[in-house]
């Protein structure tokens, strides 16, 4: 406390010094320069103070989802400053690299959004720095809400706790499927095409688009994690549910043949891309197929709302080739960090990220789908209905570009290894890279 | 003036405007290089929405708008872009006490180095020095956690101090080469006067410190507004973050169009440049000061 | 000019030697107080910090959660393994030679030619130096655009007929780190031009007259008599400009990112992205363990060299 208030107090100094400058400049975005709007002192009762949220939605329907959240939040609310702290770029990788600053530097946000998953587990809760919610899984019935495949990936041991025990250990607002092959129905349609299935299906289709002078899958990774993203569906196309599962437990060797084939099967998908796409991100990649330049692009099942967004409709989806009855999912969830300001805040903030209401309200918008089994009824496009016609049926596993799989050091790694790969092509250089990522990170020896 | 040279020396003429001609071509040329990005982020800045395009980056606007500029300084919610007026205050209210408080020290420190030479001065110094030069990289995890540990962390302010203490090695080395022209004698006769070593300071050199004051506030602002890597680690709040941090977050987001941050790039310039501008002279000296000797 | 205080005062009217010994004493504690607080943070902010790197990149921090296991050097073969930090240094190499190389002559270029007492030199001289002020940020957003392949200067080339300079710039990986050089020279000829600039405006105009007299020409000038005045501003803009370049992070940051195949990474940023992406603390603190010593091959004798001309002058 004190050292925040002699911080004003300097802040207020400087703010006289500096305030000429500023009202020449007719600024709206006042930082706290100011003295404090609500000040945190006598804050945290009675429904008021402050939330300070985490995540990196900045755009869009990620960003209208939340803000549809924090409307909800109001409501029951109305006396919460919401203080909405939304770090742009890259796919989360930046808004990370800050979230990690700040825990290191012990100076947590109330909420955090953080990917279901190893990310959290291996990360902040390995490192004692949030807080377990079985309580809050009980009163509000979550333990019954999600499914087990998501039960089983929010929930980890505690470090602290020596009986071993897991616990959950962040709520999931949606789910996201990586595994998805987008493709433009005109464009396919004009050359007698299907959807492919396998990766022969997927390969005859592309040599069909070449021919044409089309290309045939479109790639933006100018940030790595879209190829990274791409090889992945790759990977579980090739080893399968439970070959792809131990790739990440250990089960599964890095050295192993298949992966030497996963390789292979990636290393020929990248001699149909566009030649540009080391310029372009994943949406604008994306525009070529909505421009028929492109017949194909894999990306996650965010692309959907990039479409309804360009008001682009005439699209079509299959899952990623050998993907059939497999469900690479990702989620959102958020956590509660150990030392919140605003810890009572925090918690209504978790409570009604995971209720129905809440998640009927967020994902629509932000162009996911719920992860409780008894929602989804809200207004949901066609492919977020198939999507959750499928959540409830298939096989679900952890998407590793995104958190679920293993811990963002190892997910990194693989990450790198994937992006000189896109540039090297040189396969068992690569697969010793991704072998010796596995060793790092502990899980192979 | 020229067109009147001696006429003794005509003959020689021709020859010598052919080669003012290529000198001048050369540096035209060379100008039009270095002056290209501001055309750029100037025409930019002054299209409308509608004449934004990445095909059409060189042509002129056909009416003023300052749609790039208002979006990139106020934000926009319509595209959720956070403007960079709150960034811009937050760079000032941490360069203009750091520089302050820097030049202070690098008076002292360069003072004491320069007429009050100690044993081990002439290993201090240099070692002092180093501490420009280091990758800073190479201090940023114990600084992470150093400044965690004395609640610094995360605040302007603990930025600040993190400026003025990286800022010691240029700062007392430019002050001490600065006193060190300073001819001795002044110093030995106010001694012989019964000065002591603060009058010395406070009579003597204190009143001609002035140019390296200036040399070493501008060298000062310039090096905190533009730097990235402290602010980028030590402050995480978007809302605390200074300018340099929040355009390169701006840049780094997909939705934000390349026109506002162009425009963000130039408002995040405005500031050294008008120092450059007005103060060049200084300036220049502060930097060729940096190359040690000077 | 009134500063008699009492003590000194006294100290006029004692004998001539010991007054001004104990006087000598109070300023040497005065004067060692003074410059005590700024010794002590470097001590601790530099030399402290670096030895707890160090001591970091030698255990095994590799996961968020801190773990002082000690490992010795494996960090540092692990590093020298990955295939990200080998081409990290291969660009960083390609990055320096390209960079100083290009600085030099552009300095010494620009510099020779603005000292033919031309009218207008203030005018050129302004605007060569003026992305000194810049930040490598904006230089880096700015230049990101220009070098984008589908606009800026591609474009350029297409209007005035050099369709065939076109490239992909950052986003190929044949150019990758290349394109960076393109705009840090952009940012620092103009220092190395002030440098000679400097230089050669302290060269006095009778060496090169006499050289003249002599029957020299005047590139002979240029060559023999100039240049070699010039090398120690040589010597301190490859100092500058290499260490600048070693620890380069802010410019690729901005401009490329790691770019495709890492063709624009540099050390610096993969140190960012594997501490602070990558919860790889002592792979961090290799990094910059690494780069911390490359740095110091340079200017440590530098430094050296320096202070013993000042001593012996």
């Amino acid at each position: 406390m004190v050292t925040i208030k002699s911080r004003m107090a300097w802040l207020a100094a400087l703010a006289v010094v500096a305030m000429p400058l500023l009202s020449a400049c007719g600024t709206t975005n006042e930082p706290a320069a100011t003295p404090a709007p609500s000040g945190n002192t006598p804050a945290a009762n009675a429904g008021g103070g402050k939330l300070e949220m985490f995540s990196w939605w900045t755009t869009g329907g990620e960003e209208a989802g939340l803000k549809a959240l924090y409307a909800l939040y109001k409501k029951d609310h109305p006396n919460v400053d919401i203080i909405n702290q939304a770090v742009a770029g890259a796919a989360g990788s930046d808004a990370k690299a800050v979230l990690k600053t700040r825990m290191l530097g012990g100076n947590p946000p109330d909420a955090f959004q953080v990917h279901m998953g190893h990310e959290l587990l291996d990360g902040y809760v390995a490192a004692g720095q949030v807080e377990p919610l079985d309580d809050l899984y009980k009163s509000e019935g979550f333990d019954k809400a999600f499914p087990k495949g998501v039960l089983d990936i929010v929930s980890g041991p505690d470090p602290k706790d020596a009986s071993g025990g897991n616990h959950f250990w962040s709520v999931p607002v949606n789910i996201h499927r990586a595994n998805v092959l987008w493709y433009n129905k005109k464009v396919f349609s004009d050359n007698n095409l299907t959807a492919p299935a396998s990766f022969d299906d997927f390969f005859k289709v592309a040599d069909a688009l070449k021919a044409k002078g089309v290309t045939a899958l479109a790639l933006g990774d100018k940030v790595p994690f879209a190829s990274a993203h791409l090889f992945e569906t790759v990977l579980v196309g090739t080893l399968g549910t439970d070959g792809y599962k131990g790739l990440w437990t250990g089960a599964t060797k890095w050295d192993d043949a298949k992966v030497t084939e996963a390789l292979n099967n990636f290393k020929k998908m990248l001699g149909y891309i566009n030649s540009d796409h080391s310029a372009l991100t994943w949406d604008q990649a994306n525009d070529l197929l909505i421009q028929g330049k492109a017949g194909m692009t894999i990306m996650g099942d965010w692309v959907d709302a990039d479409y309804k967004a360009k008001k682009f409709t005439d699209y079509g989806w299959a899952n990623t080739p050998g993907t059939a009855g497999i469900y690479d999912a990702l989620s959102d969830t958020f956590a509660l960090p150990k030392g919140a300001k605003d810890r009572q805040n925090a918690l209504d903030w978790l409570k009604l990220a995971g209720s129905e209401p809440g998640q009927d309200a967020f994902n629509p918008l932000k162009g996911s789908i719920p992860a409780r089994i008894d929602a989804g009824k809200g207004d949901y496009d066609a492919y977020l209905q198939s999507a959750i016609t499928d959540w409830k049926k298939d096989t679900i596993v952890p998407s590793v570009v995104h958190g679920a799989a293993a811990k963002d050091g190892w997910a990194q790694s693989y990450t790198d290894a994937i992006n000189s790969f896109v540039t090297s092509q040189d396969v068992s250089k690569t697969q010793a890279a991704l072998a010796d990522a596995c060793k790092q990170a502990g899980v192979c020896k | 003036m020229s067109a009147v040279t001696p006429s003794v020396r005509q003959p020689r003429r021709p020859q010598i405007r052919a080669s003012r001609v290529a000198i001048y071509a050369i540096l035209v040329v060379f100008a039009a290089f270095y002056l290209m990005p501001v055309y750029v982020l100037v025409v930019t800045g002054l299209k409308s929405f509608t004449e934004i395009s990445l095909d059409r980056m060189w042509n002129l606007p056909t009416s003023i708008g300052f749609d790039s500029f208002r979006d990139a300084w106020l934000g926009n919610e319509n595209t959720s872009i956070n403007g960079l007026a709150g960034n811009f205050y937050n760079s000032i209210i941490l360069t203009v006490p750091a520089t302050l408080i820097s030049a202070m020290l690098g008076s002292m420190n360069g003072y004491v180095l320069a007429k009050w030479k100690f044993r081990g001065a002439n290993i201090i110094f240099p070692a002092i020095l180093f501490g420009m030069f280091i990758p800073y990289q190479s201090v940023l995890i114990p600084l992470v956690q150093t400044m965690q540990s004395v609640h610094l962390y995360g605040s302007l302010l603990g930025l600040m101090f993190v400026h003025i203490i990286y800022g010691i090695p240029i700062t007392t080395l430019i002050f001490r080469n600065y006193y060190a022209s300073v001819p001795t004698e002044l110093v030995e006769a106010a001694r012989i006067d019964g000065a002591s070593i603060l009058g010395v300071y406070r009579h003597i050199l204190f009143p001609i410190s002035l140019p390296g004051f200036i040399v070493v506030m501008i060298w000062q602002f310039t090096a905190i507004w533009n730097e990235f890597l402290f602010a980028v680690v030590l402050v995480n709040n978007p809302e605390s973050q200074p300018i340099t941090v929040a355009l390169n977050n701006l840049a780094g987001s997909f939705s934000v169009q390349w026109n506002i941050q162009m425009a963000g790039a130039l408002l995040a310039a405005v500031p050294t440049l008008l120092v450059y501008i007005f103060l060049g002279r200084y300036f220049i000296r502060g930097l060729l000061a940096g190359s040690v000797k000077g | 000019m009134n500063h008699a205080r009492p003590d000194s005062a006294i100290s006029v009217a004692r004998p001539y030697t010991a007054p001004r010994r104990r006087v000598i004493t109070r300023d040497r504690v005065i004067s060692i107080a003074l410059i005590t607080p700024s010794v002590l943070a470097i001590a601790i902010f530099v030399y402290v910090f670096i030895g707890r790197t160090a001591y970091i990149s030698l255990v095994n921090w590799n996961d968020f959660a801190p773990d002082f296991t000690w490992v010795g050097l494996d960090n540092y073969t692990r590093l020298f393994q990955t295939e990200r930090f080998q081409i990290d240094l291969r660009n960083t190499l390609e990055f320096t030679v390209v960079f100083v190389a290009a600085c030099l002559f552009i300095g010494l270029l620009l510099a020779v030619l603005l000292d033919q007492k031309l009218k207008g030199e203030a005018i050129f001289r302004n605007i060569f130096m003026f992305p000194l002020a810049i930040s490598f940020i904006v230089t880096g957003v700015a230049w990101r655009w220009l070098l984008t392949p589908s606009s800026g200067v591609n474009l350029l080339f297409d209007a005035v007929g050099l369709g065939f300079l076109k490239s992909g710039w950052f986003t190929d990986p044949k150019v990758g780190i290349l394109a960076v050089d393109i705009a840090a020279v952009w940012q620092m000829s103009g220092y190395v031009m002030a440098m000679y600039l400097a230089g050669l405006r302290g060269i006095p105009e009778e060496l090169r007259e006499a050289a003249r007299v002599d029957g020299a020409t005047e590139w002979q000038v240029f060559r023999r008599v100039m240049l070699p005045m010039l090398q120690p501003i040589t010597l301190s803009a490859v100092i500058i400009l290499g260490h600048i370049s070693l620890k380069i992070f802010d410019l690729t940051k901005s401009m490329t990112g790691p770019g495709p195949g890492f063709s624009s990474d540099v050390p610096a940023l993969f140190m960012y992205d594997t501490t602070f992406s990558g919860s790889h603390f002592s792979q961090g603190a290799a990094i910059a363990t690494v780069l911390l010593l490359l740095v110091s091959v340079l200017i440590i004798p530098y430094l050296i060299y320096n202070f013993r001309n000042e001593v012996q002058q």
